[in-house]
């Protein structure tokens, strides 16, 4: 559901594209290795699709609803603590 | 208190302008456009509007800066003629398409190549289905109070107008002219506050998405259906100002048309020697008439079929050429207006000074004989004539 | 306050999930770290041209742009666009009838910057508006499926430079618009990538937005599809693209040069090529004087740098 103009494209509302589970897009996961991750948040602003969610700097998770499976926060996390999965 | 003045046709568009006073005005100088921006930069310069004037440094930059602008939730307003026009083609469509009720003044000329500065109407009748309202002025009184009344309409229909007038005949010639005091402009464009823009404190909101298959149709058909509704839109407003000037608009000018045998239908200047010519065939007894169209966009092809349907002959005058080995597009419009409203009146074609080509009593003279004959036949030889070639 | 990441992260996000740009676009960090710059009570209008990240960002009737409002107006025209939206700013804010403190950020690819977009930008940057430029530069028309243009690096392979058997790549170099908007004499130029903590891209974004007047910054924005690399490796690339000094990392404030980060070691430009598939065909035989003109271009154009760096610090500007 959106908040749109009754006349025209506006759209009415912002930040709603969260509606969008761009997820289904990915054919691998990022699996979090919380024993090697240091939570130094450098993973975090690379992520494309703004999956890693962090709360007080503690990584909380990484949201597979928008995760397309790129692989860019594995190659980003310089201690190792993300390896790429395949989803099948 | 009307005030009593003598401007040229570009003077009392910027006159009405400054008494307007838009919040932004983004513009880019042609000929025979130029002195509205000019005239206005001299207004901003001295304190007298407080616009903000962007010197932009393209037409399609005018556009795009008044779409910006009133997306943003300004009221805005720019002028340009001919090439100008055409090179801001595709932000008219993005204007309209947006629902933006910004106020575009073109000084009609002629579309290059080859390049010339003089007055025709191919600038404004190649841009007409772009969305715009197009209104059309036939003096300086009709393009001073056409602009006033142009911000109200764009912004009651939400969607963008277009005011036209014959670049150099009318936009430089001085005539007199009834002004509006700047109080009684102020009140009657009232304050704008759109219920969409980009600065508004109580939402963000997005304009101009992607907008697929799915969606696209009914949003442009959406545009149709507003420029439909904008008839009845420009009447009440023309009617409003009626009653604060006493000066009346309609839709169009039937002149000596309702009992006549023959009649021309013409926009903008040319209406003046066409009247005189009715007038002068009037007195000796030939009933001639004449229609000016004021509102071109919408076409109220209802009303105007029916205008004609009493007439023996009927000449439709073009200022530009549709090029499509047929007719002008004034000519096109209204013969299928009238087809579709079941109203057969022979009717012809003539294409008249493309590129500011003079145009004389003699030929409109020369019009009315020809539809003499017409009317006498019954029957139309030849559709689309030039009319005014050197050497015929 | 000095900059780290914790604290950076910890600002909202005002560019969200679900938006469709590729999986490992470098686009979407970039636009997401600059609106973080944002003072938490200021408000933004943002422009962007047609491109990848217009398109994918604003689908009706979804928007990924979250309290900041959006207008998509065409190709050409971010600058002149947003120019319009900032003066209007200047009109209603007097009227009283917009309160909140906005600031005014264009985002253009380099097609929609550096090509069909330039006129606009030059009007705007020239007239000084009090706005910000950001161009996301991925070195091709990427969202038509990788044409070049004047931004695509000397002899890459591309859909309208493919690299034939008469014709190998891109003839022309890259054009240089960071060195031309300084020419513009705006406040604030600066030229960035992603790296690292991002510290370099957050300090030049937030500055680029809280100077007054015109400021622009291009970003090297990498584009797995039409560089030919794994989507994994972002950062990886940015950063040879960054080591190997193809990609200068600079600002200009007032006209004075400041190169912000010299690498410790300056990798051979063979680094940077030899991971994409867009250079595939210099690394034939007959091809490496391509390669090593490259290095010359680099060379001279990190040496010019350097030297603008001394050489305007030095003027009592």
């Amino acid at each position: 559901m959106s908040n749109v103009s009754d006349i025209g494209s506006n759209i009415l509302e912002d930040g709603n594209s969260t509606q969008v589970l761009t997820g289904n897009w990915a054919s691998r996961k990022p699996i979090h290795l919380k024993d090697k991750c240091t939570n130094c948040m450098l993973c975090v602003p690379y992520c494309p699709d703004n999956c890693i969610i962090q709360k007080d700097n503690i990584i909380q998770e990484f949201d597979l609803n928008y995760c397309k499976g790129c692989g860019v926060c594995a190659k980003v996390c310089p201690f190792k603590a993300i390896e790429m999965e395949s989803k099948d | 208190m009307a005030i009593r003045e003598r401007l040229s046709g570009n003077e009392a568009v910027a006159t009405a302008m400054k008494q307007i006073n838009p919040d932004v005005m983004a513009a880019f100088p042609i000929t025979p456009a130029t002195e509205i921006p000019q005239y206005f930069a001299n207004f901003v310069s001295n304190g007298t509007v407080t616009t903000e004037f962007i010197a932009v440094e393209s037409e399609h930059s005018a556009m795009s800066a008044c779409i910006g602008a009133s997306a943003a939730g300004a009221r805005v307003a720019t002028a340009t003629s001919s090439q100008g026009l055409a090179l801001m083609f595709e932000m008219l469509y993005v204007a309209s398409g947006l629902r933006l009720p910004i106020v575009l003044i073109n000084v009609n000329r002629a579309l290059s190549a080859p390049i010339n500065i003089h007055n025709d109407h191919s600038d404004s009748m190649g841009a007409r289905d772009c969305g715009f309202i197009q209104l059309y002025c036939e003096n300086n009184q009709e393009a001073y109070d056409n602009t006033i009344m142009a911000v109200r309409i764009a912004e009651k229909a939400r969607l963008p107008v277009m005011v036209c007038y014959d670049g150099f005949i009318t936009s430089h010639s001085i005539e007199n002219i009834m002004l509006m005091e700047n109080d009684e402009v102020k009140n009657f464009v009232g304050e704008y506050n759109p219920e969409e823009f980009l600065l508004d404190d109580k939402r963000n909101i997005s304009m101009g998405p992607l907008s697929l298959q799915q969606y696209y149709f009914e949003q442009r058909k959406e545009v149709a259906d507003a420029m439909i509704d904008s008839k009845e839109i420009i009447t009440q407003i023309s009617e409003e100002f009626y009653k604060i000037t006493g000066r009346k608009y309609e839709l169009y000018e039937n002149y000596m048309l309702d009992d006549a045998d023959v009649a021309i239908v013409v926009l903008n200047s040319t209406v003046g020697i066409v009247k005189d010519t009715v007038d002068i065939l009037r007195s000796k007894g030939i009933k001639a008439g004449m229609l000016k169209p004021r509102c071109f966009r919408p076409l109220p092809y209802v009303e105007l079929a029916n205008e004609f349907k009493n007439l023996k002959a009927l000449a439709i005058m073009d200022k530009a050429d549709s090029v499509n080995a047929y007719s002008g597009p004034l000519f096109s419009e209204l013969t299928s207006a009238m087809y579709s409203c079941n109203i057969n009146v022979p009717t012809v074609n003539y294409i008249y000074g493309l590129g500011g080509r003079d145009v004389k009593m003699e030929n409109i003279y020369e019009v009315f004989s020809d539809l003499e004959i017409i009317a006498k036949n019954g029957k139309v030889d030849k559709i689309t004539n030039y009319l005014g070639l050197r050497g015929e | 306050m000095t900059y780290t990441i914790k604290d950076m992260v910890k600002k909202e996000s005002r560019f969200v999930s679900g938006h469709r740009m590729c999986a490992g676009c470098g686009a979407p960090p970039i636009v997401r770290t600059v609106l973080r710059t944002l003072k938490e009570d200021d408000n933004a209008v943002i422009t962007s041209a047609t491109g990848c990240l217009e398109v994918s960002s604003c689908i009706y009737p979804y928007t990924s742009w979250k309290n900041v409002s959006f207008i998509h107006s065409a190709f050409e025209n971010a600058g002149a666009t947003i120019s319009g939206v900032a003066a209007a700013y200047i009109a209603l804010k007097r009227k009283g009838k917009t309160t909140k403190n906005t600031k005014f950020i264009a985002f253009g690819g380099d097609g929609g910057t550096l090509d069909i977009g330039f006129q606009a930008l030059s009007g705007a940057m020239e007239r000084g508006h009090d706005i910000t430029y950001v161009c996301y530069d991925n070195g091709g028309y990427m969202n038509t499926g990788t044409q070049r243009s004047s931004s695509t690096p000397h002899f890459a392979d591309t859909t309208t430079t493919p690299a034939g058997s008469k014709i190998p790549g891109k003839s022309q170099m890259r054009k240089d618009l960071t060195e031309i908007m300084v020419k513009h004499n705006i406040p604030y130029v600066a030229q960035t990538a992603a790296i690292g903590n991002q510290k370099d891209l957050y300090e030049k974004a937030e500055k680029a937005i809280y100077t007054e007047g015109a400021t622009y910054m291009s970003v090297l924005s990498p584009c797995p599809r039409g560089w030919g690399y794994p989507t994994d490796d972002l950062l990886p690339i940015t950063k040879l693209a960054v080591d190997t000094c193809f990609w200068p990392l600079y600002e200009v404030v007032n006209g004075v040069y400041k190169v912000t980060y010299k690498p410790a070691k300056k990798l051979p430009i063979e680094e940077f090529l030899k991971v994409q598939k867009r250079f595939k065909h210099l690394f034939k035989e007959e091809n490496r004087w391509m390669i090593d003109q490259l290095q010359q271009e680099v060379d001279k154009k990190w040496n010019y740098l350097l030297k603008q760096e001394e050489f305007t610090n030095s003027l009592d500007i």
